[in-house]
């Protein structure tokens, strides 16, 4: 007969600091040896950063020469010059209307990111937003100073270009990626040609061509904004990457999916919006990040076809002869935005992985 | 002779060089439970894809309830509302909860308001005695419990025919009797139903055997032992 046994704890502590320690630091003797490798490098190279960055950095200085006088990282450079970085040419009177379109473009999308949100009227927002956003940064009227979009620069503008980049993007990349599935010769040759050739070409190139040779095929007298050239540039671009990023997706959806929506009877669009595409989506959420966060600071290459972008302002700072030499800071102060920018992207992948998990899949 | 629900015409199919059904012709009148079995690879899989168009048939006829399947969406769609299936591998839609498995159907492709079809997906899934986990999703239940709400799936959409590819061929003997009970009493309640099994078991269970061998059909008569039972039942 089988005597029971009773439930007994582990015989090691599982919990506890002293338990952490030994699991995640010292779980092994290359462990060790690395966690004290790695101890070392940080005892090095913090202390002498914290002391530049803060402990004798100057964060009030009136003058250049007051800074170099310190050891330390001169953020009053950023203080004076922040308003250029941020904002570009656009007249310094009339900063706080970017500032106002930026906030409202971060607003948008905090909104459209909230699960509770995705409604119907949220279109309604955005259309309201966007409105508002052209009224603010192009001006003209309700007593708006006009200010051409040549002019527009830093934060708001690669805000602009990312938000659309991808937004236009996405839909078109989507449509290329079912294209390129499609049994129909005709538009798969064409879907793959497009996403063939775009991939083939670098960002930078399709920029100068944007901008050079577009308006050399356009009739005379007609021309596009450069700006909204850029933008198409950007736009065309992703679309081909977002396609392929999405067919992988496709690709690993069982045909036993399709076989299910079809014995059902769901048209064409009914089995892709409801039952392809939400699990295709899922699955390639961790690349269209990535993409998402590329395509963010791709638009920094837009400075090459003269386009003040929060990158080229930040370069356009540095050029203020009273105030030289400051890069560092300046690179550093930039580079936090962009992180800021992109890390909130990649959480929010993270967490909209997990609210999208339903079980193991079949 | 009241006309069949399904009639098969000299059907072939080729995939590729291989003819993998070879002049196949079958009726199956309404109220029928008909089994198909035969070896692996013998193609009786495929014929029964061919009915709702899974898989598209090169010469020969399918008629479905008097309508014929052609290249034309329009007839795949009405045959496909009046269709259902049953797969091997349950085929459940892993984003979407139980109750939206069954539902999605009625309301899109029936256009079924959604607290009817609601109301009726609960029904189908009290039919199948699993209620309790329509607000689950597919990969929290067991191979068993998805076969059934497979064939709550299948149901939901009130076909009048009911196609079963392999319907017990993931499920441990168990679960298989279970499933295949649950079938001959969906039968019984007036469903006409098409099976696909190499499982001899079941095979004799049926009303009706049809035997495909090499893409062809071999043997088409009742199963002896079932003659009892099939009386017992209609009584």
């Amino acid at each position: 007969m089988a005597s029971v046994t009773e439930a007994l704890p582990p015989p090691n502590p599982q919990s506890g600091p002293l338990a952490w320690l030994r699991e995640r630091l010292f779980s092994s003797p290359l462990n060790a040896i690395l966690t004290m490798l790695s101890v070392w490098l940080l005892l090095m190279v913090l202390p002498p950063l914290v002391e530049w960055a803060l402990i004798r950095a100057n964060f009030t200085a009136e003058t250049s020469a007051e800074c170099r006088a310190g050891a330390g990282a001169c953020w009053a450079f950023i203080a004076q010059k922040y308003r250029l970085i941020l904002f570009g040419l656009y007249p310094f009177d009339e900063q706080w209307r970017p500032l106002v379109a930026a906030l409202i473009l971060i607003g948008m999308i905090v909104a459209s990111c909230l699960p509770a949100m995705w409604k119907p009227r949220l279109i309604l927002l955005w259309v309201a937003g966007l409105v508002a956003v052209a009224v603010l940064m192009w001006g003209g009227i309700l007593g708006l100073r006009y200010v051409e979009d040549t002019l527009w620069g830093g934060l708001p503008l690669t805000l602009i270009l990312a938000t659309f980049g991808i937004a236009v993007a996405f839909p078109f990349g989507l449509v290329l990626a079912l294209g390129r599935r499609s049994k129909m010769p005709a538009i798969k040759t064409l879907c793959v040609l497009y996403i063939e050739l775009i991939r083939g070409v670098p960002l930078i190139s399709m920029l100068f061509m944007s901008s050079v040779m577009l308006p050399l095929f356009l009739p005379e007298g007609f021309s596009i904004d450069k700006l909204l050239r850029a933008q198409i540039a950007i736009i065309l671009f992703a679309a081909a990457y977002i396609a392929e990023v999405v067919r992988g997706g496709l690709q690993a959806i069982p045909k036993g999916q399709y076989e299910g929506a079809d014995s059902l009877g769901l048209n064409y669009a009914q089995k892709m919006g409801f039952i392809i595409l939400p699990q295709a989506l899922k699955v390639v959420i961790p690349p269209m990040v990535s993409l998402f966060i590329a395509v963010f600071k791709d638009t920094s290459l837009v400075v090459i076809i003269g386009i003040y972008d929060l990158m080229q302002s930040t370069k356009v700072s540095l050029t203020d002869p009273a105030w030289r030499g400051f890069s560092i800071e300046a690179y550093i102060f930039v580079s936090a935005i962009y992180f800021i920018f992109c890390f909130s992207m990649s959480k929010y992948s993270k967490a909209l992985e997990d609210r999208l998990a339903t079980g193991h899949k079949r | 002779m009241a006309q069949p629900i399904i009639d098969l015409q000299g059907v072939n199919k080729w995939y590729g060089e291989f003819h993998v059904l070879r002049n196949i012709n079958l009726t199956v009148a309404r109220g029928e439970r008909i089994v198909i079995c035969g070896p692996s690879g013998s193609g009786k899989s495929t014929m029964i894809r061919c009915i709702n168009r899974l898989e598209e048939h090169q010469k020969g006829h399918i008629i479905v309830d008097g309508t014929e399947l052609t290249n034309d969406l329009k007839n795949i769609d009405a045959i496909r509302r009046e269709v259902g299936m049953v797969f091997q591998h349950f085929n459940l839609f892993p984003h979407l909860t139980v109750l939206e498995n069954l539902t999605l159907g009625p309301i899109w492709v029936l256009k079924q308001p959604k607290a009817e079809a609601e109301a009726a997906a609960m029904k189908y899934l009290e039919r199948v005695r699993i209620p309790e986990q329509a607000k689950k999703y597919p990969g929290q239940l067991s191979g068993g419990q998805q076969q059934r709400v497979a064939i709550a799936r299948a149901l939901a959409g009130s076909p009048k025919l009911l196609l079963a590819d392999e319907p017990t061929g993931n499920l441990d003997t168990q679960m298989a009797r279970a499933v295949m009970q649950l079938l001959e009493d969906i039968h019984r309640d007036g469903a006409t139903i098409v099976m696909v099994t190499h499982d001899p078991e079941l095979a004799a269970r049926a009303q009706r055997n049809v035997h495909v061998i090499d893409g062809q059909i071999v043997d088409v008569g009742e199963a002896p032992r079932l003659h009892m039972n099939v009386s017992r039942l209609s009584a």
